[in-house]
């Protein structure tokens, strides 16, 4: 089929999930024991005031009337009403999103950069010391959540080796550059302040690190392995007796069918840096979303919890297309075989 | 047509056990992973009566020994209520295996069933429904739905398995049916059905058999992602809340006290990955013994 | 002309000898051990030679020839013997002169062709990069527009119908027969004096394999190839080559121009292979040979037949009978019966 065609049977499959999501967390928040109402009011307040924010809330309505006003309201941008921060949550998370998503892409970049040098690496010395190295770096790394690794991270480089600062996006001094993104990289390089462009990225080393590291070494395996089987192919075998420089062979001919299966691995492990920001942005104290994600969820604020799910989702979502795209460009099987499935 | 209760070596030879552990024991990684994950077990089982202070796993303060650092006494140091950080890592321990064996406790089974029936109606609507469901919780991450879940609950332990659970069972369908739909057509089904074998039958005595160690080795694997959300879950404040010596939790408090008091949150840290990492060990040794090689 | 031939090679034999492999022994590494597969090879490919190698799958075939390009398997380990190219020794060359040799002198076409070629290339790419790398090679570059035509005409010389469209095909798009072509095409794109075709034919339905073959042998002679040619198709050997060599585990045991062979073989292991192909007339069953192929990991000692030979004696168990002449360079034979008294 057409390049077209999957994208669109891939975004349709996605929307349908996310649709699902929605649906199941607006139920469970409905359905479960507590008075939302109440909650969002306070102890103390007086019954009329739970009243009133009942009905503005549209909590006295069945569940099937909420959730259609939901919806609608979701298309026109309006993401519901926070309890904790009193405006409205799209306000919300324009606010905090993008300095996560700014750390979430440093960290999607050393990731990728990173599976791909030390998978190649491994792929050449495969069964020496630097793939075994490799390979014992990426058992730990998988077994370490984000948390862990980003307070050891902390501890060593931050704390002991003095190297990296230990926290936030800024050090103390430096003046927040004027918000045109949101994203203190770009504002910073809109603004022309290169010093703070550096400060910033001097920040987001560590927390980056902690985020992709483990996926990293995983991803490293994959590519590995993929060399190491391709490697004795017969289509590689023969341009090693067509005479074809040493060079071009691993650069291209192994390369490409190499890193497919991985491609696919590391598409959904730079997705799922979604949902590890979120941890590690705790430990460094970034200001993204995280701060105002637990705060939500610790007070029962469901607009806002729905809402940052939906946003989660949609980017999650977002992402797994990327990839499935990339994928079909890399594969031309993948894209032009069409037989019954 | 009754079941059969077989003897120790009825089933060593049933499932070929000796040679399977011939072939687990060529992997030094697979032992290392075998021995971290029955060292926790016992740590768990036998908390009480292993760990040097198990008062300091409840409600305890004494202040007057807070904050100190590793030493005789206390080999992991005192936390800021004078707790032993060793006691409570080693409960720590039992709250992360309970989780785990309650959550697949709970899941495998119905994840498990659900995914041969929509294998084995393959194609039909039963198929297309439960496969559906499945998907919805597959295609978001695990945190975030983790995250999305116990958000809307009261943090507690029991809600956190409760949470996990509720997202964590269409993995096993969609492992299961994947298995199972691709021997549908396999011709030891296909011979059974001519002989006139039930439902029942095909799927649990000859399509089940086979999925056993991909799911055997998931289950395993499983221990660490369980235990990993659990305690990313009550890092955030959503799981195990204090006093409870829940490693994840212990962590946060910890990690409040960086980096003057570090043993407070690095030894519960070091103590989930290690977890983590016998059972992911032990689950590469268990799928490179029992699943097949399809080379 | 065939008459010619035969008289000049009988009286310098060694002047116009093209290949040499002398005492070759390789070996594979696996982790359960090594296979001990190669156990001394000796043959000899003279320049216009046609030669036949016939012998079970699993005899070692495959990993001579690809010993000969130095395109092993990376387990694979050369314990020794010579392999000696127009005198120079292909084991002992270097990365430079050897590539040189795979670009202008000897060339190979792989048994499989669809995994010959590489799965995520266009056939116009693979082809262009053989004719970029391979006959252009050192020299100035050739247009795109060049290259193109250039690829264009060699897919019409091995028959190719709509060269154009073939070019801009993945190699999984076309058939089997036609990816052979392509294979074909491409180690003949630049002149060559040897080619080593690995059981070219085997993999492709039997109507095709007739076609292909022709072509072959159309190009062989066109080009004045010399040519190693493996099968374990006796009658496809039969009708096409000059001089056939007889392999078993790992052996040359026996080795005479085609239908002396055929009409006299010598070794046991021979005689019993022509007698297990089934005749169409006549009565009866045809017989096999008993017992297995040895185990490569502890093959036997001294001749490696001996354990299924009826005529098997003790010298026969202890010392390797060397492949040796028994009628005046007509025929050789590895085998105690005719061995040295």
């Amino acid at each position: 089929m057409k390049l077209s065609t999957y994208i669109a049977k891939r975004t349709f499959y996605v929307i349908f999930s996310l649709i699902g999501l929605s649906l199941l967390v607006f139920i469970l928040a409905r359905v479960l024991p507590g008075d939302p109402a109440r909650m969002a009011a306070g102890e103390r307040a007086p019954e009329w005031v739970v009243e009133q924010l009942r009905e503005q809330l549209r909590f006295d309505k069945p569940m099937y009337e909420q959730y259609f006003y939901w919806v609608s309201d979701v298309f026109h941008g309006d993401l519901g009403y926070s309890i904790v921060t009193k405006r409205s949550v799209s306000i919300d998370i324009l606010e905090y999103l993008p300095a996560s998503m700014e750390l979430i892409i440093l960290a999607a970049i050393f990731q990728i950069a990173g599976a791909l040098i030390l998978g190649a690496i491994a792929g050449q010395f495969s069964f020496k010391w630097p793939d075994n190295l490799i390979r014992i770096f990426s058992y730990v790394g998988i077994s370490i959540p984000a948390f862990v690794l980003g307070i050891i991270l902390q501890l060593i480089f931050s704390w002991w080796f003095k190297l990296f600062p230990t926290q936030g996006v800024l050090s103390p001094g430096v003046t927040r550059p004027p918000i045109a993104t949101g994203m203190y990289t770009l504002d910073s390089l809109i603004a022309g302040r290169f010093d703070v462009f550096l400060n910033v990225l001097w920040h987001m080393i560590l927390p980056a690190l902690a985020l992709c590291l483990g996926s990293m070494m995983q991803d490293a395996r994959i590519i590995r392995s993929g060399m190491v089987e391709n490697k004795d192919k017969d289509y590689i075998l023969m341009a090693k007796a067509q005479g074809m420089p040493e060079r071009r062979i691993m650069f291209r001919y192994l390369f490409k069918p190499s890193i497919i299966p991985a491609v696919t691995v590391m598409g959904l492990d730079a997705a799922a840096l979604l949902a590890n920001a979120f941890l590690v942005e705790i430990v460094y104290y970034w200001p993204g979303f995280s701060k105002f994600g637990i705060t939500v969820m610790l007070n029962k604020d469901l607009n806002a919890i729905i809402a940052l799910v939906l946003v989660m989702g949609i980017i999650y979502a977002l992402a797994n297309i990327v990839v499935d795209i990339l994928v079909a460009y890399l594969d031309p099987r993948i894209r032009l075989v069409e037989r019954g499935e | 047509m009754g079941i059969k209760l077989l003897g120790i070596r009825q089933i060593s030879s049933r499932f070929d056990l000796k040679r399977k552990w011939y072939r687990f024991s060529r992997s030094p990684l697979s032992i290392v992973g075998l021995v971290i994950a029955v060292g926790s077990i016992i740590l768990a089982v036998g908390a009480p009566y292993i760990a040097p202070y198990p008062k300091h796993a409840g409600l305890f303060t004494n202040l007057l020994e807070a904050f100190q650092p590793p030493s005789s006494k206390y080999s992991f140091g005192t936390d800021e209520m004078g707790r032993d950080v060793l006691s409570r890592t080693i409960f720590g321990f039992r709250y992360s295996l309970t989780m785990a064996v309650v959550v697949l406790g709970l899941v495998v089974a119905p994840g498990v069933i659900t995914g041969l029936i929509a294998g084995y109606y393959r194609g039909s609507w039963i198929d297309t429904v439960i496969m559906r469901i499945a998907d919805v919780f597959i295609a978001v991450p695990p945190l975030v739905l983790a995250l999305s879940i116990a958000a809307v609950l009261i943090p507690s332990v029991f809600n956190a398995m409760m949470a996990v659970s509720l997202m964590w069972w269409p993995w096993y369908t969609r492992l299961t049916y994947n298995i199972a739909s691709s021997l549908r057509n396999e011709y030891f089904v296909q011979a059974s059905e001519v002989i006139g074998a039930s439902t029942f039958h095909i799927t649990f005595k000859e399509i089940l058999p086979n999925c056993l160690g991909s799911i055997l080795t998931k289950v395993t694997l499983d221990v660490g992602w369980v235990i990993l959300l659990g305690s990313s879950l009550s890092f955030v404040g959503l799981g195990a809340q204090p006093p409870t010596p829940d490693l994840g939790t212990m962590v946060a408090e910890g990690s409040k006290h960086l980096p003057q008091y570090w043993w407070i949150s690095i030894f519960p840290a070091v103590a989930i990955s290690v977890i983590i990492l016998g059972f992911n060990l032990l689950g590469d040794g268990i799928r490179d013994t029992f699943v097949e090689e399809a080379k | 002309m065939e008459f010619e031939t035969r008289l000049l090679r009988r009286q310098n034999n060694r002047v116009n000898q093209l290949l040499e492999v002398k005492d070759l022994h390789v070996g594979y590494k696996t982790y359960m051990g090594k296979l001990k597969v190669l156990n001394g090879v000796d043959f000899t490919v003279h320049q216009g030679e046609k030669v036949g190698i016939i012998g079970e799958s699993g005899c070692g075939k495959t990993t001579t020839m690809r010993a000969i390009l130095r395109v092993l398997a990376s387990n694979a380990v050369i314990d020794g013997g010579e392999i000696h190219f127009r005198g120079n020794d292909v084991l002992k060359m270097g990365k430079k002169q050897l590539n040189e040799m795979r670009r202008n002198n000897v060339t190979m076409i792989f048994q499989d062709p669809t995994a010959a070629l590489n799965p995520v290339f266009k056939v116009g790419e693979l082809l262009a990069d053989v004719i970029k790398y391979s006959a252009n090679y050192g020299k100035e570059q050739s247009s795109q527009k060049d290259i193109r035509e250039k690829s264009t005409d060699i897919l019409k010389e091995v028959a190719l119908p709509d060269p154009e469209r073939v070019l801009d095909s993945y190699p999984f798009q076309l058939s089997g027969g036609m990816r052979q072509r392509i294979c074909i095409a491409m180690s003949l794109a630049t002149a060559k004096e040897l080619l080593i075709a690995d059981e070219p034919t085997t993999n492709l339905d039997v109507t095709i394999q007739d076609q292909v073959l022709r072509l072959m042998k159309n190009l062989v002679e066109k080009r004045n190839l010399s040519v190693i040619l493996i099968s374990h198709a006796l009658g496809t050997v039969r009708g096409t080559v000059d001089t056939v060599y007889v392999m078993y585990a790992g052996n040359m045991i026996e080795a005479a121009e085609t239908e002396e062979l055929f009409s006299n073989p010598l070794h046991p292991y021979t005689q019993g292979l022509l007698k297990s192909v089934p005749k169409l007339t006549g009565a009866g069953f045809s017989e096999g040979i008993k017992g297995r192929v040895p185990d490569y990991m502890n093959p036997p000692p001294g001749c490696r037949f001996h354990t299924r030979c009826d005529y098997a004696s003790d010298i026969c168990r202890k010392e390797k009978p060397q492949l040796l002449n028994v009628d005046a360079n007509k025929h050789k034979v590895a085998c105690w019966l005719y061995g040295k008294k």
